[in-house]
């Protein structure tokens, strides 16, 4: 009975997800790498995979890629169980990039696209193609280690890419590229997630997730301690902090005066007019509206604006907080 | 399946174009036959040389007995002081000096006074010169007519027969252990060989960090597979490029130099039983004798089986270290059991085919390639037991194929540890 309400929740599947994890767990010896974690990655999403290190992200996402076998969940991929003919499906980087040093990267990239189950006139056209774009025409007869760290890391890219996954796992990807080639691979992932790829990307570089992701998890020792898109996750930590600014004739008189629910803090001294910059976080039964007329009527209020937490700030505060 | 092929050709590829490979592949039968013709060369140089002997014979009987050889000349010395015939001969930087001395009319005591040590053969060669015209002389003396002697004089020559009727030569023995040793032997390297080659592949693999892009895209053990099958192609035309390579080389170096340049010394002894055409014929018989189909048949059988087992203990152990310094750890268990059974090929199987020992090491999958090998040319081992000794080597390779296959799996993903048989034990259980 139990079960077959279970078989019936796992048929609800949703076709807006490309990816679904559902109650995996992964152990390794008397150490659970994965505890129960779910995870939806809608289509045409960029999923940002975050977590300290040792979290478990590449355990999941070597699931994902079929490299290790969950001892307990299922994945599903466009609704379907996870099998080995959907390795042709999904595109993978991996953090530690590497290639056969001595392998021409022509011959190569041929042999790793056909490993995917591209036949040979296929890569060898879909080669064409990105080395044109890449202007990497002319590094067809190099051997891999006469290439440089950059130049090797757009080999992997292309490698990652080029049988046209649904799927595409990016590990780290922007370490080791310069910063003119991290963007360029940065419009290239954007890219394709326009053509309708769906991107998961780990990462601890939290700019990039807050320039690229729509979604996010959070994985911390061994479970998902947060997850969802973006906003709402910015939304759910939002917790009405407000930046101010005031000009006043004294400083010290006008701190005493603000009243102590507003909890001042982060006060600073700012230019030759005075200005005073400090943080507020307003009570729940404090309005906007009221808050603004508590501070004008301490000075000329030249700033006031919402804190929306960062990424970087919501990672650190819940690693924290899991203890 | 198109994967497993992909990855065997991508394997034998890299292997065969690899310089180190084309290199070892062509210069390795050049220093092969270079060592033979030197050895050959050297070996003619120093018969070349002709040792200059004095002989200072007190009796005079018997310094004529000593003529003049190819490579020994005689000089006989008409001196009775011995000290100075020494002298004299080392001046003139002789070999040596033999003096008879002799007492009452008889022969004494015969002395060779020489710096060197002269080897047995020479040493015999001068006993029976000596020995001979003495005793000739004794039986003269006592009246009996040497004719008499010579015409009584009966050799016997032994020959070998087996039950069923079939002549052998007295070289059966070393042509048996030429072809069951060589076998087994040239087993054994192989496997060392490519079994290494196979495991810094791994290595290379899993240093690269390739290993997880290919692993996402196909098993671990198609890879696993692929990798060794790869290589053992690339073994078998490294093998079969020498023994032509080999065959032209050396048939160059016998016209160019006679037979007596290049042969090995284990040829010798067998070729020095040899009195005449007849015995030629003996050993060609011999060799048709053995059961070369059998043998041939077999070394295929058992070198594939052979060499998959081994590659799947190499690979393992590639999985499960970061570099190759670490290897060495796990090296003696697999080396132990080659080196067994080649000890038990030499003494025990050259002994007694059939023996206790040879019959178990014949059977047991680590062992039996090599020892049963050696065993073939030397017995009428049965099929069966022939079979049996297959047949537990094969149903062995796929158990510890899937032992090392689990190793493999859990190694090749496992960084910045220290394995020790321990842990490979805990990963057996993952």
């Amino acid at each position: 009975m139990v079960r077959d309400i279970f078989k019936l929740a796992s048929f609800r599947y949703n076709m807006k997800n490309t990816l679904e994890a559902r109650h995996i767990v992964k152990r390794y010896g008397d150490f659970t790498a994965l505890n129960d974690v779910n995870i939806a990655v809608p289509k045409g999403s960029v999923y940002g995979l975050l977590g300290p290190n040792g979290a478990g992200k590449t355990s999941l996402i070597r699931i994902i890629n079929q490299i290790t076998m969950p001892d307990g969940g299922e994945i599903l991929l466009n609704g379907e169980p996870l099998e080995p003919k959907h390795i042709s499906q999904i595109g993978y980087m991996p953090e530690e990039r590497g290639l056969y040093k001595s392998m021409k990267v022509g011959e190569q990239c041929i042999y790793l696209a056909m490993l995917k189950g591209l036949s040979k006139s296929e890569a060898k056209a879909k080669l064409e193609y990105w080395f044109d774009r890449l202007g990497m025409q002319g590094w067809w007869n190099k051997k891999l280690q006469e290439l440089s760290k950059g130049m090797a890391q757009k080999v992997q890219f292309i490698v990652t890419v080029m049988h046209e996954p649904d799927l595409l796992i990016f590990d780290e990807p922007f370490s080791g590229f310069d910063p003119v080639n991290a963007n360029l691979i940065k419009d290239e992932i954007l890219q394709l997630r326009d053509q309708g790829a769906t991107i998961i990307f780990s990462t601890h570089r939290m700019e990039s997730v807050e320039e690229m992701c729509d979604h996010i998890a959070l994985i911390n020792k061994s479970n998902v301690v947060l997850s969802g898109k973006l906003n709402e996750v910015k939304q759910q930590f939002r917790n009405r902090e407000y930046a101010v600014s005031l000009i006043t004739k004294d400083n010290a008189q006008t701190l005493q005066a603000i009243p102590d629910f507003y909890k001042a803090e982060d006060i600073e001294l700012s230019g030759l007019d005075n200005t005073l910059d400090f943080k507020i976080r307003l009570p729940e039964d404090i309005t906007i509206a009221q808050s603004l007329s508590d501070l004008t009527s301490l000075g000329e209020l030249t700033h006031f604006s919402e804190i929306i937490p960062s990424v970087n700030d919501i990672f650190i505060k819940t690693v924290k907080q899991d203890g | 399946m198109d994967k497993l092929w992909l990855i065997i050709k991508r394997e034998y590829l890299n292997k065969v174009r690899n310089k180190t490979f084309i290199i070892m592949t062509f210069v390795s039968p050049m220093i092969f036959v270079g060592v033979a013709l030197l050895v050959g060369f050297l070996t003619s140089l120093n018969n070349d040389t002709t040792r200059k002997i004095a002989i200072l014979d007190d009796t005079s009987i018997y310094a004529p007995l000593f003529e003049d050889s190819e490579r020994t000349d005689y000089i006989i010395i008409e001196n009775n002081n011995l000290q100075a015939a020494i002298d004299a001969s080392k001046a003139a930087d002789y070999y040596g000096l033999i003096h008879i001395s002799r007492q009452n009319n008889q022969l004494d005591e015969v002395t060779l006074y020489s710096d060197d040590s002269p080897s047995l053969g020479f040493i015999n060669e001068i006993e029976d010169k000596i020995s001979k015209k003495a005793t000739e002389d004794q039986l003269v003396a006592r009246g009996i007519n040497l004719e008499t002697i010579k015409d009584s004089k009966i050799t016997t020559d032994l020959k070998l027969q087996s039950y069923t009727g079939v002549q052998t030569s007295k070289a059966n023995g070393w042509i048996k252990m030429a072809f069951g040793g060589g076998a087994g032997y040239l087993l054994m390297m192989f496997i060392i060989i490519y079994g290494n080659m196979v495991m810094r592949s791994v290595i290379e693999e899993k240093t690269n960090r390739i290993i997880e892009i290919i692993i996402s895209s196909v098993k671990p053990i198609y890879l696993m597979i692929g990798k060794i099958t790869g290589t053992s192609l690339a073994g078998i035309t490294q093998f079969v490029i020498w023994v032509i390579l080999g065959g032209i080389l050396f048939t160059v170096a016998s016209t160019f130099l006679g037979p007596e340049a290049v042969q090995s010394p284990g040829n010798d002894m067998a070729m020095s039983q040899l009195e005449n055409m007849d015995k030629m014929q003996l050993i060609i018989n011999d060799i048709m004798q053995l059961p070369l189909l059998k043998l041939v048949i077999c070394f295929f059988i058992y070198f594939i089986g052979g060499y998959f087992l081994y590659a799947a203990i190499y690979t393992a152990i590639g999985a499960a270290v970061d570099n190759e310094t670490d290897t060495q750890q796990f090296m003696l268990p697999v080396i132990l059991p080659l080196i067994l059974s080649i000890y038990v090929g030499f003494f025990s199987v050259m002994d007694n085919p059939h023996g206790t020992v040879a019959v178990i090491f014949s059977y047991i999958p680590l062992t039996s390639p090599i020892v049963m090998l050696m065993r073939i040319p030397f017995g009428d081992i049965a099929y069966w037991e022939i079979g049996l000794s297959m047949l537990l080597l094969y149903v062995s390779i796929f158990g510890v194929a899937w032992f090392a296959a689990k190793i493999y799996r859990v190694g090749i993903l496992m960084y910045g540890k220290k394995t020790n048989w321990k842990e490979l034990y805990k990963w057996l259980k993952y």
